[in-house]
């Protein structure tokens, strides 16, 4: 097994709320060149007709990935730290059934490489001891990464929800929303 | 997924975690390599050590297959010897004479029969032909005689025992000639 300096005690934390649209993120994303130049966070307007909100989807890297269960190619895998890595280009067979399945919508078929695409937590940042792009870039800190005390302190009046709801599934993930303090999960119905 | 509670074997061989998936390493797959020729040549070597240090065990005594008129001409009966579990079959030929063969055809063992009227004993398996009167070998694939037994003919009942060879009875008729 490949050694790594992958940080265990630091955490993703997204704030949706802080989201300002901004899309420094996509661009810090998309400068990175493990992904051919393209963003693999995605900056959605919630309904552009009447507001200005923005919201941000990364990958919430599931506990047990959707994604990766459906995939016929065995193409998507989930490592040691619980990081849901993307499509290994080998194997990717472009059938988009991950990206139909993901109850996040966040893997995307790029056409132009036939090839699905989804973000693996700048792995080659985060094994190396570092943070994802994104988080460190995004001015508002919608996106932040670090350990549970560093947000505990910085957000008193938030918690950090891992279990979402959709109809009769549950999705635990790795990655945490922040929301309002003393909320144990998200019903998306 | 999460709360589904069918039964997810399936993960067990395509599993998404890569911890769980099986590494095959050079070393492994040269070990494997190994275990397998080892197994081969260990092999290999229990066929020619049977072959050629345990030969079959001949029958002992005279077995009783049947009465003459159950048999009729052209016909043949299956039979097996108490203890063994060789299938042999039992030739009444055109001629009113009696041979007897071991069923499994040198070849690849399939199961051979008496072609009536033509003298000749046929495997389907490959075409093998035997000759009914001595098991030689007439055509195909089968590389030795079939094994014969003698038929012994008591009035009415019919007997096998061991065959010995031609060259065997006559060398014996030899001597007691002597
Ligand atoms: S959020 Fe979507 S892409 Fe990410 S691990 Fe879960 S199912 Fe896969
Ligand atoms: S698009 Fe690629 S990664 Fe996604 S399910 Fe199909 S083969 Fe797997
Ligand atoms: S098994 Fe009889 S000819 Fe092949």
């Amino acid at each position: 097994m490949p050694v790594t300096n992958y940080r265990t005690d630091q955490e993703f934390f997204v704030d949706m709320q802080r989201c300002i649209g901004c899309k420094a993120c996509e661009m810090a994303c998309s400068e990175c060149e493990t992904n051919g130049h393209e963003s693999m966070i995605h900056v959605n307007y919630i309904d552009r007709a009447v507001t200005v909100q923005t919201t941000v989807q990364v990958c919430m890297h599931c506990d047990d990935p959707v994604c990766a269960n459906v995939c016929p190619a065995d193409a998507i895998t989930k490592d040691e730290f619980g990081v849901v890595h993307t499509a290994n280009t080998a194997r990717c067979i472009g059938c988009s059934n991950c990206v139909m399945a993901c109850p996040f919508g966040v893997p995307q078929k790029k056409e132009t490489y036939d090839l699905m695409m989804k973000c693996n937590m700048c792995y080659d940042r985060t094994s190396a001891g570092k943070k994802p792009m994104c988080a460190t870039v995004c001015p508002t800190q919608a996106l932040y990464y670090g350990t549970r005390e560093e947000i505990a302190k910085m957000r008193p009046n938030s918690t950090p929800v891992n279990n979402f709801i959709f109809g009769k599934e549950s999705v635990s993930t790795k990655v945490n929303i922040m929301m309002p303090k003393g909320s144990t999960s998200l019903i998306i119905d | 997924m999460a709360t589904d509670k069918k039964d997810n074997h399936w993960k067990e061989d395509f599993p998404v975690y890569q911890l769980e998936s099986t590494q095959v390493s050079r070393r492994d797959f040269a070990k494997f390599l190994c275990l397998v020729s080892g197994g081969l040549a260990v092999g290999s070597g229990y066929v020619a050590i049977k072959a050629n240090f345990f030969p079959p065990e001949k029958i002992a005594g005279e077995h009783f297959v049947c009465k003459k008129y159950e048999l009729p001409v052209g016909g043949t009966r299956s039979f097996v010897i108490a203890g063994s579990t060789i299938p042999y079959i039992l030739i009444r030929m055109e001629n009113n004479e009696f041979r007897a063969y071991e069923q499994k055809c040198t070849h690849l063992s399939c199961a051979v029969f008496y072609k009536p009227g033509s003298g000749k004993i046929e495997c389907p398996c490959h075409n093998g032909l035997f000759d009914a009167f001595t098991g030689e070998v007439l055509a195909g694939p089968p590389p030795r005689p079939l094994p014969r037994l003698e038929v012994v003919i008591k009035g009415e009942e019919i007997f096998v025992k061991d065959f010995k060879s031609d060259k065997e009875n006559s060398e014996r008729s030899n001597h007691s000639a002597t």
